[in-house]
């Protein structure tokens, strides 16, 4: 029976110590809100949602780039030119996702807001690792829908104030979390472009280099896969650009990233293969 | 709460649980709000650098409090929860500090009246505007009541002495140091004899009107040393010298 005179009153869930986790206060307080908890009957849902395309991450020294292109397909129909995928997880990361667009978004959000949350109840950040097992953990709980053509793959990266450098995980559909080193991609353009990044990573770039490095691996995703965008030179649309270092993270400045596009379409006019790596 | 045999009128029972939390929030140090040009201030003296009185809880809103830890604690707790809720739910710009003080002055009116005990606390929910015009300071008392306060609040330990001495010097739009100034001044006139508190054993915090998203910042270490620089003068801040901008 309902006590009349609580209500207005703070619910007991919400004065129960005890977690500092926001999704196991959902859990509690209002599962339905939980992405993964809306699991539905019937088979393949994978034609409901557009989905989210490639994302590549590479490191330089002193931190982490992550890009990813502005395309989102329904079949084999463009569903968004402009949609983001990369996004600011906290001060020190940032995440993107390749898969089922609408859950995706959501589950970044939950992520976002994850670690904010734990930031204000705690009153101290996670660690790297720590934020990276904490997504993985959020991507098992999807499992349901994934298995019903509803995955998500997220991509996260971010600057270890531990170790003082920048760092790559990737994740499966069931939330195996696996660290990368230098370079990564996901995505259905991650295999083209993860061609790309091996041609083209070295030990010593700097944060434009990496930039340069991800927008030409971008460039080759599109090249050969229909469901990546390339740069929309006549829309202006180019992809987002994430950097994150020692100072924190930053979302590289349209103009910056239009250069550096630029550059690289002008490049792929004389050789629409791009740059050619030395053979020994 | 002492056993109580036979008739004992609703009045004294009110008046018995109002003087058990008020003695109880009058034990500690005082904390201050203060409202200055390019946002709001919050200032405490706190023997513990990670134990918090005054914290985030949401892009533009923060939390004060005096009074038994474990009790502000939990409040603190389950607000975080509300707002990041809230947020979720439907969009970080439908977050206010309005809604929440409105949540604790409820749960403090109903723990005041029907728990065994009160809680021994007093809070501040602070929510920054745009413009200083905007800013809301809300004071919620041990029994639920609430108070809109505007340019500052004080509250815990000798909180009438320090509010006077507020009031005293307080100028609308000042700049950060000197409502910092005038904020640790305050804290050290709790008793007849002024203290003068050593920036170590301060916490202070701001929530800066101009920070995009997140505007809950913590002031420690050099920072705090250096908007605290007196230029080696003892003398309290004078109420016209505050004008200037930082």
């Amino acid at each position: 029976m309902v006590d009349v005179s609580r209500i207005g009153s703070l619910p007991a869930e919400f004065l129960t110590p005890g977690t500092s986790s926001f999704t196991e206060f959902l859990r509690l307080y209002s599962p339905e809100l939980l992405p993964g908890n809306r699991v539905p009957a019937g088979a393949d849902l994978g034609g409901l949602s557009p989905h989210a395309t490639t994302l590549v991450a590479t490191t330089f020294v002193g931190g982490v780039v992550m890009a990813g292109d502005r395309r989102a397909t329904m079949g084999n129909m463009i569903a968004q030119r402009d949609i983001q995928k990369v996004f600011q997880a906290d001060e020190y990361s940032a995440v993107g996702m390749a898969g089922s667009a609408g859950l995706g978004l959501e589950l970044i959000r939950l992520f976002q807001l994850e670690l904010e949350h734990y930031e204000k109840i705690e009153g101290t950040v996670l660690s790297l690792e720590g934020k990276a097992n904490r997504l993985s953990h959020m991507i098992r709980g999807n499992l349901g829908m994934a298995m019903q053509g509803l995955a998500v793959v997220p991509l996260f990266a971010g600057y270890d104030l531990a170790t003082g450098g920048g760092r790559i995980y990737s994740y499966d559909v069931t939330g195996g979390r696996y660290e990368e080193h230098q370079f990564f991609s996901v995505g259905s353009g991650s295999v083209f472009a993860r061609g790309a990044l091996k041609k083209l990573y070295r030990d010593d770039l700097t944060a434009d280099d990496a930039i340069a490095v991800t927008v030409q691996a971008l460039y080759d995703a599109a090249d050969d896969d229909s469901a990546t965008g390339g740069p929309d030179l006549q829309r202006r649309i180019f992809p987002i650009v994430a950097v994150v270092d020692e100072t924190g993270y930053r979302q590289r400045d349209e103009q910056a990233v239009a250069q550096i596009v630029e550059e690289v379409v002008a490049g792929r006019e004389i050789r629409p293969d791009g740059p050619v790596a030395p053979l020994r | 709460m002492s056993m109580q045999f036979g008739y004992v009128s609703p009045e004294q029972i009110m008046k018995d649980r109002a003087d058990y939390a008020r003695k109880g929030i009058a034990r500690g140090r005082s904390v201050i709000v203060i409202q200055y040009a390019g946002g709001i201030l919050f200032a405490a003296e706190s023997p513990s650098p990670s134990l918090h009185k005054i914290s985030e809880i949401y892009d533009r809103i923060a939390f004060a409090a005096v009074g038994k830890y474990n009790e502000f604690e939990n409040l603190r707790q389950a607000g975080v929860r509300m707002a990041d809720l809230r947020g979720f739910s439907y969009d970080r710009v439908d977050v206010s500090g309005r809604a929440l003080a409105n949540v604790y002055a409820q749960t403090l009116g109903t723990i005041f009246t029907q728990d065994p005990k009160p809680y021994e606390v007093e809070l501040v929910v602070a929510e920054v505007g745009q413009t200083i015009e905007t800013d809301q300071i809300y004071r919620i008392t041990y029994d639920g009541s609430v108070a809109a306060d505007s340019g500052y609040s004080v509250m815990g330990g000798a909180a009438e002495q320090v509010g006077r001495y507020v009031g005293e010097h307080f100028t609308e739009g000042a700049s950060l140091e000197g409502s910092l100034r005038l904020a640790v001044d305050a804290l050290g006139r709790d008793t007849d004899e002024p203290r003068q508190l050593v920036p170590a054993s301060l916490e202070v915090a701001v929530l800066d009107r101009e920070r995009p998203r997140r505007t809950f910042r913590r002031l420690s270490g050099p920072v705090l040393d250096s908007l605290l620089d007196r230029g080696g003068s003892d003398t309290p801040p004078q109420a016209d010298s505050e004008g200037s901008g930082d």
